[in-house]
């Protein structure tokens, strides 16, 4: 874990450290934790690192980089303190990495149980930028104390420095080249000091390279939808910043120009949606992304989008701790219920609720597909642990994806029927659509109830006959995705103890349900990733079957249990909740688990308080 | 050739006998005429309120939006097929009320479109109430009591935003509204256009004879057309910042007269990039064909993958 004041740039040790690592062979699981401040405020990165596929993280650390003394500590002394530090996460056997110009003293960390490594920032970070010529400018290169730091546990664990030397310089091109080099040296000599001064046995953790298996990438959750979108052929992405949403838009508008994508920063989020429906009826694939206030806004543009049967847009939610601004940095599963009924009226919505960077890549991709097929908006429910999860994964296959439009038209087939209508009753619910600037494919569309040629009607015949048209597309949605995409069992499927979840509490489970079934609990895992259609027979099944249903959500009413009890009529035994607007860890999912078994509780609240 | 019959639609009009609605759609009509623009080529789009039902009588794409929502849900669309005629209508308290933010918004982008508002001063369709341009301390037939608001000035807004076409016309004058809206279209930018419209059934203040100045003792009509009187709002160099800043002042200036001379015309209009031409400095291919028209859909991803390696 490196820790220290946001603007310090933790982010760049631990996501260099992390690409050294992939290129080792190693497996990388990362995430961040930060304040809604851009200066000053605590924030840290975990980076764990193992030579097996990680999913989740957990709460023990055995190597602590402090940049600042706030991290070892807390803010205790602060009129209004929030965190005592995380020298008591240290594991036993531990190390921490601080900077021995604090002058603390070794008792004040209250731990015997650790090796301390106090390393002389400054006077590395000096000796570094001498070779350059460059030590009068010290002011301007202070934040690099950051890179002597990133050397320094390299050179505890004995890593390849090579490796991270590489990736440094990657960071750096063009006229940044000399920056690069720079930062390299910084780092050299942070490596140079550990090894020299603590020698090679003093941290017990070694990190060793090992073969590549297969070409491999890091990558975040934002990175993945917007890729995701990429792939996809969306045209069009509008959005009004938002943590965690906005590196996603950032991310496709610095490549717009590869791709031809349009991105448009709205003046809110009512505009936001409302381009974006009015690139989708124009025949654009388009998207849209927010968080919870912004969706807020959203709601009304939505059911828009519903009735008049846009072919989308997407929408992607990341949710944060809410309700309003809540913490606007920190993670929460608190939307599911109003992602499925979000606008006034009832009209037919696709959700998808992806739960790992890989499912959001293909889950997104899917989502255009479901737009323009179903002529439906769909919302990609995912959060900010995963938006900030940074991870290992095999180079993304995309072999057999394959955008399908639906029912859009081309001006040949218009032609054949001189009386087209937009919202002609067809059997399935579907009308084949048409784009403006098609000769022929004349439509009107309207957020009034409408006929089949799009214009008012308040008929109640009609109005009986075209809300039912609409319904039935997400039935039909339900019947033609299989059931494999919706849910998924994971792990041996007559176990004892059934987990109930969905999205991003996905990997912790996993991890979990290893640690206890090597701890002689046999659980196994039901991933609920189509909120709407919702897989129905197959819950109902898989639980039917099961002895004993433990819920586990990141809100605070577990949202989902409630879900599958309104569509299934089944009640989960139990639930595990977590709504500190802190994600589960692998240990907390043990934890919370074997409480429920071993010590006979029914419903846990965990906290990292 | 085509004839008015081709723009019209045979949907049913329920706007009340003798309001001004029915003058602006006959003046969209027959402007798309003159131009002779094919209506498959064209996209009309309205907010909510009685002035929301005009694309069903037009045919063209039509898109009756939500309350407020006209500007956005018309620049999705024409961003999305930049070769469209884009034109938005709306009522007052659409586009300056509930909308606000977007017609500010709208006007800073500079999209190549048409913005129609017809402005009665009132809420037409929710029964009267006063609407953002109802100038302080009047109050029209159903309100219970004066407004305490202070109305706003469309033409002034809409230049302090970056509209680069900046008019007022009449709905009742279909020749000057005719010629305005056509100069509106022809327009490369974001052209607004204020447009007087009576509501005979709810504002009782601003009549077909209050604009006649028969209450006047002249009996002089309170219209009067500013390139009659030699103004001049075009920008000769849009390159230059003074140029371009002292006719938005004179544009301001005159944008406040109001009351027993009210003036109509172009009080401003400027050539600069549009916002499409801008997307297309960053993605040339936007200035060879719409998006919509390009294959999209096999996208090669293999670039972002290895910047992740
Ligand atoms: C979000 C929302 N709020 C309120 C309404 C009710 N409403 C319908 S039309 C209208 C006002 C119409 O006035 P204006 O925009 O001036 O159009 P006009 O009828 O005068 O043409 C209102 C408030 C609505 N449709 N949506
Ligand atoms: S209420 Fe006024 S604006 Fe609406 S249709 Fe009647 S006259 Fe026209
Ligand atoms: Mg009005």
């Amino acid at each position: 874990m490196i820790g220290g004041p946001q603007g310090s740039g933790i982010n760049s040790v631990a996501e260099n450290f992390a690409k050294a690592c992939i290129r080792g062979g190693l497996h990388v699981f990362a995430n961040i934790e930060y304040h809604s401040n851009i200066k000053g405020e605590h924030s840290y990165y975990r980076l764990r690192v193992d030579s097996r596929e990680l999913r989740s993280h957990v709460d023990w650390v055995d190597l602590l980089v402090a940049l600042d003394k706030e991290t070892l500590f807390g803010d205790l002394t602060k009129a209004h303190p929030t965190h005592s530090g995380h020298r008591h996460e240290v594991s036993p056997g531990g190390g921490i990495i601080y900077d021995a110009g604090l002058k603390l003293s070794p008792d004040s960390f209250g731990r015997d149980d650790i090796t301390l490594f106090p390393i002389p920032y400054m006077d590395l970070l000096i000796d570094a930028l001498k070779e350059f010529g460059k030590e009068r400018e010290l002011s301007k290169y202070q934040v690099m104390v950051n890179t002597i730091a990133l050397g320094a546990s390299l050179g505890l664990v004995n890593y390849d420095f090579g490796l991270a030397s590489e990736a440094i310089r990657e960071g750096f091109t063009g006229r940044k080249a000399a920056l690069g080099e720079l930062n390299i040296s910084a780092a050299q000599h942070g490596y140079d000091y550990a090894e020299k001064i603590f020698g090679h046995s003093a941290f017990p953790i070694r990190l060793q390279r090992q073969a590549l298996g297969g070409k491999r990438m890091m990558i975040r959750g934002v990175q993945a939808v917007a890729i995701g979108k990429v792939k996809a052929g969306c045209g069009f992405q509008t959005y009004y910043p938002i943590t965690p949403a906005t590196d996603e838009s950032e991310y496709l508008e610095s490549h717009q120009g590869n791709y031809n994508m349009i991105v448009v920063q709205a003046e809110d989020e009512i505009s936001a949606i409302n381009m974006a429906t009015g690139a989708a009826h124009a025949g654009l694939r388009s998207s849209t992304s927010t968080s919870g206030p912004g969706f807020s806004l959203m709601a009304e543009g939505l059911g828009w989008s519903g009735i008049t049967e846009a072919p989308g847009p997407v929408i992607i939610l990341w949710q944060r701790s809410g309700p309003a601004t809540g913490m606007p940095t920190r993670t929460e599963q608190g939307d599911l219920r109003f992602a499925l009924h979000a606008a006034h009226g009832e009209f037919p919505r696709m959700i998808i609720a992806p739960g790992d960077v890989v499912e959001c890549f293909y889950d997104t991709f899917d989502a255009f597909n479901y737009a323009e097929r179903y002529q439906v908006p769909v919302i990609v429910l995912a959060d900010k642990f995963l938006a900030s999860t940074y991870k290992d994964i095999p180079f993304l296959n995309t072999d057999g994806m394959k955008v399908d439009r639906g029912d859009l038209l081309q001006e040949l087939d218009i032609t054949k029927n001189p009386d087209y209508k937009r919202y002609q009753l067809t059997e399935l619910g579907i009308s084949p659509r048409t784009r403006p600037g098609q000769k022929g494919g004349i439509f009107w569309t309207t957020g009034d109830e409408h006929d089949e040629y799009g214009h008012i009607t308040e008929a109640a015949g009609l109005r009986v006959r075209m809300m039912t048209k609409r319904m039935k597309k997400i039935e039909l949605a339900g019947q033609v995705i299989p059931d494999s995409k919706k849910a998924t069992l994971h792990g041996p499927r007559t176990a004892p103890i059934t987990i109930v979840g969905w999205g991003s509490t996905k990997g912790a489970i996993l991890d979990g349900m290893e640690e206890l079934s090597a701890n002689g609990v046999e659980a196994n895992f039901l991933q609920i990733r189509y909120v709407s259609p919702f897989p129905t027979e197959l819950v109902q099944k898989v639980l039917y079957e099961s002895r004993r249903k433990i819920a586990i959500e990141n809100n605070y009413s577990a949202q989902m249990a409630g879900l599958i009890r309104e569509m299934t009529g089944i009640a989960v035994d139990n639930k595990i909740v977590k709504f500190d607007g802190r994600p589960f860890s692998q240990n907390e999912i043990y934890e919370g688990v074997r409480d429920i078994v071993k010590n006979g509780m029914s419903e846990v609240m965990l906290s990292h308080a | 050739m085509l004839e008015l019959k081709n723009y019209r639609t045979q949907v049913h009009n329920d706007w009340c006998p003798g309001c001004g609605d029915f003058g602006i759609v006959n003046a969209i009509q027959m402007t798309l005429l003159e131009m002779q623009l094919e209506p498959h080529r064209i996209a009309v789009f309205s907010g909510i309120g009685c002035s929301g039902k005009t694309p069903h009588f037009i045919n063209a794409y039509g898109f009756h939006t939500l309350h407020g929502r006209v500007l956005p849900i018309a620049t999705g669309a024409k961003l999305a097929n930049p070769s469209l005629t884009v034109i938005a209508v709306g009522g007052d308290g659409d586009g300056l009320g509930i909308g606000a933010g977007h017609f500010v918004n709208t006007g800073r982008r500079n999209l190549d479109f048409t913005y129609v508002l017809h402005d009665n001063g009132v809420y037409g369709l929710t029964k009267g109430q006063a609407s953002p341009t109802l100038p302080k301390g009047l109050k029209t037939k159903s309100m219970p009591a004066p407004s305490i608001q202070e109305g706003v000035n469309p033409i002034a807004m809409a230049v302090a935003s970056g509209y680069t076409f900046v008019a007022r016309s009449y709905a009742l004058d279909v020749r000057h509204l005719k010629m305005t809206l056509r100069a509106a279209i022809e327009h490369r930018g974001s052209a607004f256009v204020d447009v007087l419209q009576t509501c005979p059934t709810y504002n009782d203040i601003n009549t077909k004879e209050w604009y006649a100045g028969d209450d006047l003792p002249t009996k002089a009509p309170r219209l009067y057309k500013l390139e009659e009187t030699g103004y001049d709002g075009r920008v000769s160099d849009a390159t230059i910042r003074d140029v371009v800043n002292a006719k938005k002042g004179d544009a301001l200036l005159k944008s406040f007269e109001w009351g027993e001379k009210i003036p109509i015309g172009v009080f401003f209009k400027m050539e600069v990039a549009t916002f499409e031409d801008q997307l297309a400095t960053r993605m040339p291919a936007l200035a060879e064909k719409p998006f919509v028209e390009q294959d999209i859909y096999n996208r090669d991803i293999a670039l972002l993958l290895d910047e992740l390696a």
